[in-house]
């Protein structure tokens, strides 16, 4: 797989495949690629040269039905300001075809840390209570492929700590997850690989 | 899920009302300062009244077309719209729909209070109503195809206005054209029909060309 962003070759060159139960952190500078790579794994971005495959066949003829394998958290929440947490969790949740009641939606916005806050709109939470509502569809999404980009930034420990144990509950269901981030994330168990990107 | 959409739009525009309000004053301000620049002249304010109607519609619907997917995409939910397992045009077409209901049909309301200012018949007013009814969607469905192309793009507001007004012609002729035949006295129904195969025409393709422009912005 090969990258290309305006006239620079982010990467080239790069082959890799994984099994169920991986987890991958996704390090390198700042302008390696990181974010471009995620996205054309998960199917936003075109790679200028290669492919991703999902179970032998190419995503991009796979199209909506990757959709239901895959879900993509961005540096952007994808949060909406004037939706409270339960509404953005509820409505996100529905489009991906996961249609939840609003008990289940208070449920896990409490797993998240949000007791008490599920009905503000977004705009009156911190950026650290909007990553967590934004990485609260991890729990309800059911999907075998996490891709999350810059996850962490802005969580306190106890919010890293409970996305450390989600992603290791996932692995052990069989799930992959590919994260990129400049922290040290050590998992307590799954198979971890690193891929760095360089300049 | 397109039911999801819709639903999720409107609540958006609920809270946002100062949005919607503006592009109706918008409207009432325009199509108002005609009468009071040109004066008591019956006949020439309801000669051209069908044509300041339309195009005051046409203008304010400009201002809201920059809205339709500019906000979705700053905070990123555009983009997990596109990673969605369900087809990129229906969810395009619920945000059409509900534009339509949140941007245009206000306008289509309160038209016919407006024309009573041009001195127009009860039955003119009628007709401007329903040419306006038939033609707005129209106005959203290939508005929302100029939305998704200039995405993103600095200026966009302009480049917008660019691209689509020359193609709201055809709608503005015949919608224009449909109230001016009821205020001549001959029939509109000719008018009124090409308005409704317009509208069938542009809901058939612009939902799809509209899901293009956005994969091709989002890249």
């Amino acid at each position: 797989m090969g990258c290309v962003r305006g006239d620079r070759r982010l990467f080239s060159g790069l082959n890799f495949s994984l099994t169920p139960g991986t987890f991958v952190q996704l390090t390198g500078p700042n302008g390696s690629g990181k974010t471009s790579l995620l996205r054309i794994l998960c199917g936003l971005l075109a790679p200028a040269e290669g492919e991703v495959r999902w179970q032998g066949a190419n995503i991009r003829a796979l199209g909506e039905e990757y959709f239901t394998t895959a879900t993509y958290l961005g540096h952007r929440h994808g949060i909406k300001d004037e939706l409270s947490g339960v509404e953005n969790l509820r409505i996100s949740n529905a489009l991906n075809g996961v249609e939840i009641t609003e008990e289940r939606a208070t449920t896990v916005l409490g797993t998240m840390g949000l007791a008490g806050r599920e009905h503000l709109p977004a705009r009156l939470l911190s950026e650290g209570q909007r990553r967590r509502v934004a990485l609260a569809r991890l729990i309800v999404c059911g999907t075998t492929l996490w891709l999350l980009d810059e996850v962490l930034t802005s969580l306190d420990k106890a919010a890293v700590a409970l996305i450390r144990s989600l992603i290791e509950e996932h692995l052990a269901n069989g799930g992959i997850a590919i994260v990129a981030t400049h922290q040290e994330f050590e998992l307590k168990s799954g198979s971890v690989q690193r891929l760095e990107l360089a300049t | 899920m397109f039911r999801w959409i819709v639903w999720r739009d409107l609540i958006l525009a609920w809270r946002r009302r100062a949005d919607v309000l503006s592009t109706v004053f918008f409207f009432v301000i325009v199509v108002s300062l005609f009468p009071l620049g040109i004066g008591p002249e019956t006949q020439l304010l309801r000669s051209i009244a069908p044509g300041v109607v339309w195009v005051a519609a046409l203008l304010a619907s400009m201002l809201s077309l920059g809205r339709m997917f500019a906000n979705d995409y700053q905070d990123g939910t555009l983009e997990q719209m596109l990673l969605t397992p369900q087809p990129l045009y229906l969810l395009v077409l619920g945000k059409i729909v509900a534009h339509w209901l949140v941007a245009e049909i206000p306008l289509v309301l309160i038209a016919p209070v407006l024309g009573m200012q041009f001195g127009l018949s009860r039955e003119t007013l009628l007709i401007l109503f329903a040419t306006l009814l038939l033609g707005t969607p129209v106005l959203s469905l290939i508005g929302s195809v100029g939305a998704a192309l200039t995405l993103g793009l600095r200026g966009s507001g302009v480049l917008i206005s660019i691209l689509v007004l020359p193609l709201y012609i055809p709608v503005l002729i015949f919608g224009a054209g449909g109230v001016e035949a009821s205020i001549m006295g001959s029939s509109p129904q000719s008018h009124i029909y090409l308005l409704g195969a317009i509208s069938v025409l542009s809901l058939t393709f612009a939902p799809w060309a509209a899901a293009a422009g956005l994969r091709i912005s989002l890249e």
